[in-house]
């Protein structure tokens, strides 16, 4: 028997990464037998699944998002687990990317894959730390796979935020966050920062928000935004979804300062696009930096790379010496394209 | 270096005055000298160092980057100072190697003011890797000189002012005596030292400026107490004379802002000096000089082009505008002149005490004495009622003066003095009622700061006809001249009406019995080969919302053929 081929292993379909001799997917954007699952944003995890493989923090947050009949059945794994499905071995590894987030190790006849979802690999109060995961194939996004996006130290955009809430007291600040992880994240880092002052909400933020409180994520006290007087807004920070702060939504607020968390922050004519007056560089997805440091420790001699700017990693990668490939899987990345909440509060 | 950096990144994203004077003068308050005092010279364009071209830093980044990445990377970025500064390989280095310390501002400014041409793409280098991202997109924008940061520098000066709980009108008073880093500027705005006092020969003053009139003003107004003026449509000006303590004479040339601009009219400083050489001698002091009188002055007049007796539009002068120098064509192509308005100072007396009746006596002795064709009196316009004056205001030409050059009416209080700034009620300016045109909603775009949540930019499109189809081709844009209350009308139908979106652009329908027709006035027309429908506006801005009338009553690209036509034709007769 020849050896083992990983597109043996793993092969992209339109149904998503598809695992043939184990009988699953990854990460399916279309209703599949048996799925599993990276992490809880609504381009990965989707409903309608017959059997779903995921952390508890990823079924959890997909049962707040979709309802209790989100899939036909599910099991919970946790990081370091390790089961088999087929002939094929699963083990689950923390992606750092949000709470639960998971990089997928496929083993089969001695060949090891890693479908790693959406991963940073930088300091992030809110969830477990990113882990190298040794491998001969490594997938990997490549959001911000070019050399421009470079994100610096989180807290240093948080001060800049609270730099401006002290020089603009009344005026009202109003950070655009993404619901899972973003909104989090840029809580505890305020929080971290010395801040103690309630911190406001948009209300598409309340239910995910409180889950990470009741698994021991601690936000501080946070009110609803909704129902406060304008002129008692002035001088509070409130988190929204990237849809509501130039829209209808913001004229609650006095005179406000729009701020928005994100690594598409770092370019400014992204920012202008937005409308964006104080951009703020944090991301949830590795830079440029983090994505080359991270595909050189993993040992990898074979790199397929996922949605985003793929062109520029797959160069990179083959100066490198690597073999690498850009793997077209229609339908992720572009969570951040549409207008409507529901459909643009995930990525970047 | 990086909180100057830091400054200029929030101001480049900032759309308020208001708040960018808060976080300029805040930085002022917060930063030490000498840096705050270069960041002022920075903002204010009163630095000057030879600016690095743009082929130096694509040489610079090119022998550091993987050229594949490089073309990627600009090609998303869009803009060259940016890409290097976010690609500059150093930010991994910088936080373990034990590096030198970022430069200042005052190090960089001071450094390229004696740096070779041959040292600087070395020295450029090493604070590229000294810097972070920030710092390096601001450091490229100061030596490429291309801020575009949206503060001009009367709003800097304003910053600085507000530091010291000063007037604008005193930062500009002594403004032009002072150099960077304007360490007596500083001195005096925090209270530790007395006011710097200007020691140029030819001082500006802060000008006067008129309030718009509204109908209802004249009800409250006794047209007996008023004298008018053509309003000149050029650039105004004050034109200042004086001696320094050699007793050489200087002339400069000031615009509204203080901003000397003398460098660019060459042509018009004989006029100004005429008098001291027209009779007896320098050396010869037994004898006063009968232009004694005129070694001091300052007029208060409109930059015009006058040919052949004609003051020319607007649109002719703006070629010899923002100009460092002119070439002989130019200066014979368009010829400069000074129309004078006001006398503010005449030898050792300072007029601007007196009362407008009395200054305007002493500027017609004064113009008839410098009896020079480049220099002369702004006609009054006689007037008994505020009837009669508007009839005059209606038809410009009728009353002798070149329509093409007036944009209205001034009105001055004749016992008002001469007062910087716009007080209330001495100076009004009554413009010509503009030009008019229904044209339809085509596109809206979403505002900035307070307006950021509304679709408050609307370009707007007149019909034409191409290839045997009724088109609307859009010819202009507005974003004011409506009421809140219409704004949130507007807001809604574009909402409502949205038939496409493209980034933060609407394509809001626009067909010949679907759509929203808007009244938009302006001031002028132009030829532009930029825009699709050849024509350009000149302060268009919404007049009335018109619910009523169908998109396909609004006007056609013909009509504003024409009104172009006629107003050649207004300029040549």
């Amino acid at each position: 028997m020849p050896a083992m081929r990983p597109q043996d292993i793993l092969m992209p379909v339109a149904a998503g990464l598809c695992c043939k001799p184990g009988g699953f997917h990854i990460d399916p954007v279309r209703p599949v037998d048996r799925a599993v699952i990276t992490h809880g944003h609504s381009d990965h995890a989707r409903p309608g699944h017959g059997a779903v493989l995921a952390t508890q923090d990823t079924l959890d947050i997909m049962r707040l998002r979709y309802g209790d009949g989100f899939a036909g059945s599910t099991q919970a794994i946790a990081y370091g687990e390790e089961i088999a499905l087929g002939g094929v071995s699963i083990k689950f590894h923390p992606a750092g990317h949000v709470l639960g987030s998971a990089q997928i190790a496929v083993t089969h006849g001695g060949l090891r894959i890693v479908a790693s979802g959406d991963y940073k690999d930088v300091r992030d109060p809110t969830c477990t730390p990113f882990e190298v995961v040794p491998c001969d194939v490594f997938i990997t996004e490549a959001t911000f796979g070019l050399p421009v996006f470079r994100h610096g130290d989180a807290a240093c955009e948080v001060d800049k935020l609270l730099a401006s809430a002290a020089l603009f007291p009344d005026r009202a600040h109003l950070v655009g966050a993404y619901s899972l992880g973003k909104a989090q994240r840029v809580i505890a880092l305020i929080r971290e920062a010395g801040y103690g002052a309630p911190i406001y909400l948009h209300g598409a933020m309340d239910k995910v928000t409180q889950y990470y409180q009741s698994r021991g994520v601690a936000l501080g006290e946070l009110r609803p935004a909704t129902g406060m007087k304008k002129a008692d807004l002035a001088g509070t920070i409130t988190l929204a979804p990237p849809s509501a702060i130039a829209d209808l939504w913001t004229r609650r607020f006095p005179d406000p300062v729009t701020a928005f968390a994100s690594g598409w922050m770092r370019v400014r004519a992204r920012a202008r696009q937005r409308g964006v007056e104080l951009p703020l560089v944090i991301s949830d997805h590795a830079d440029w930096d983090g994505l080359t440091r991270t595909i050189a420790a993993t040992g990898a001699g074979e790199i397929w790379v996922t949605h985003g700017q793929e062109d520029a990693l797959v160069h990179w990668c083959t100066s490198q010496g690597l073999v690498a490939r850009p793997l077209a899987l229609v339908g992720y990345g572009d969570e951040d394209s549409g207008e409507d909440a529901t459909s643009s509060e995930e990525d970047g | 270096m990086n909180r100057f950096a830091e400054l200029l990144d929030r101001l480049a994203y900032e759309p308020g005055r208001n708040n960018k004077l808060r976080l300029i003068t805040a930085y002022f308050r917060e930063t030490p000298d000498p840096d705050r005092g270069y960041a002022l010279a920075a903002l204010t364009g009163a630095l000057s160092f030879k600016h690095a071209k743009p082929a130096l830093i694509r040489e610079l980044i090119a022998a550091r980057t993987d050229p594949v990445l490089f073309a990627l990377s600009y090609d998303y970025v869009g803009d060259l100072s940016e890409t290097v500064a976010l690609m500059w390989p150093s930010a991994l280095r910088r936080e373990h190697d034990s590096k030198s310390p970022p430069p200042t501002l005052t190090d960089v400014v001071t450094t390229l003011r004696t740096l070779g041409k041959s040292e600087l793409p070395a020295q450029l280098a090493r604070w590229l890797d000294e810097l972070d991202e920030i710092g390096r997109w601001a450091l490229l924008k100061l030596v490429t000189g291309a801020m575009r940061i949206g503060v001009s520098a009367r709003l800097a000066k304003t910053a600085a002012a507000a530091l010291g709980d000063k007037d604008t009108h005193d930062v500009e008073l002594i403004w032009p005596g002072l150099a960077p880093p304007y360490l007596d500027l500083f001195a005096w705005l925090e209270g530790r030292a007395d006011k710097p006092v200007n020691r140029l020969p030819a001082p500006f003053r802060p000008v006067m400026l008129a309030h718009a009139i509204e109908d209802a003003d004249f009800a409250r107004l006794d047209a007996a107490d008023f004298t008018a003026e053509w309003k000149w449509d050029g650039i105004r000006v004050q034109a200042v004379g004086g001696r320094d303590e050699h007793g050489s004479a200087a002339i400069r040339l000031y615009s509204r802002t203080g901003e000397d601009i003398t460098g660019g009219f060459p042509d018009l400083l004989p006029s100004l000096r005429l008098q001291e050489s027209s009779e007896g001698t320098l050396d010869d002091y037994r004898k006063p000089l009968r232009t004694f009188r005129h070694q001091a002055f300052a007029i208060d007049g409109e930059l015009l082009v006058v040919r052949e007796g004609r003051v020319q539009s607007f649109n002719v002068l703006q070629q010899r505008l923002n100009r460092k120098t002119v070439t002989p064509r130019l200066m014979k192509e368009f010829p400069i002149h000074l129309r004078a308005y006001d006398l503010l100072g005449d030898g050792d007396n300072d007029l601007r005490e007196l009362p407008f009746d009395e200054r305007r006596r002493r500027l017609v002795d004064f113009i008839a004495a410098l009896d020079d064709p480049r220099i002369d009196l702004s006609p009054q316009v006689p007037f008994a009622t505020w009837g009669e004056l508007a009839a005059v205001r209606a038809d410009p030409a009728a009353a002798g003066a070149d329509a093409a050059a007036v944009e209205g009416i001034m009105l001055k209080r004749r016992d008002a003095p001469y007062l910087p700034g716009r007080p209330k009620g001495l100076w009004w300016k009554w413009k010509r009622d503009p030009h008019v045109i229904d044209a339809v909603l085509m596109y809206a775009q979403r505002g900035h700061g307070k307006r950021s949540s509304y679709y408050s930019d609307y370009t707007f499109g007149v019909w034409t006809e191409t290839d045997g189809n009724e088109q609307l081709v859009p010819v202009g844009k507005a974003y004011f001249g409506f009421t809140d209350e219409e704004l949130l009308r507007i807001d809604r139908f574009v909402r409502r009406n949205t038939t496409e979106s493209f980034g933060p652009v609407r394509h809001v329908v626009h067909e010949p019995d679907r759509g929203l027709v808007l009244e938009v006035a302006f001031e002028g027309l132009q030829r532009s080969a930029r825009h699709r429908s050849g024509v350009a506006m000149r302060f268009p801005r919404i007049n009335r919302l018109r619910w009523d009338k169908p998109p396909r009553e609004a006007d056609r690209l013909e009509t504003l053929e024409r009104m172009l036509a006629s107003a050649a034709a207004v300029r040549s007769a």
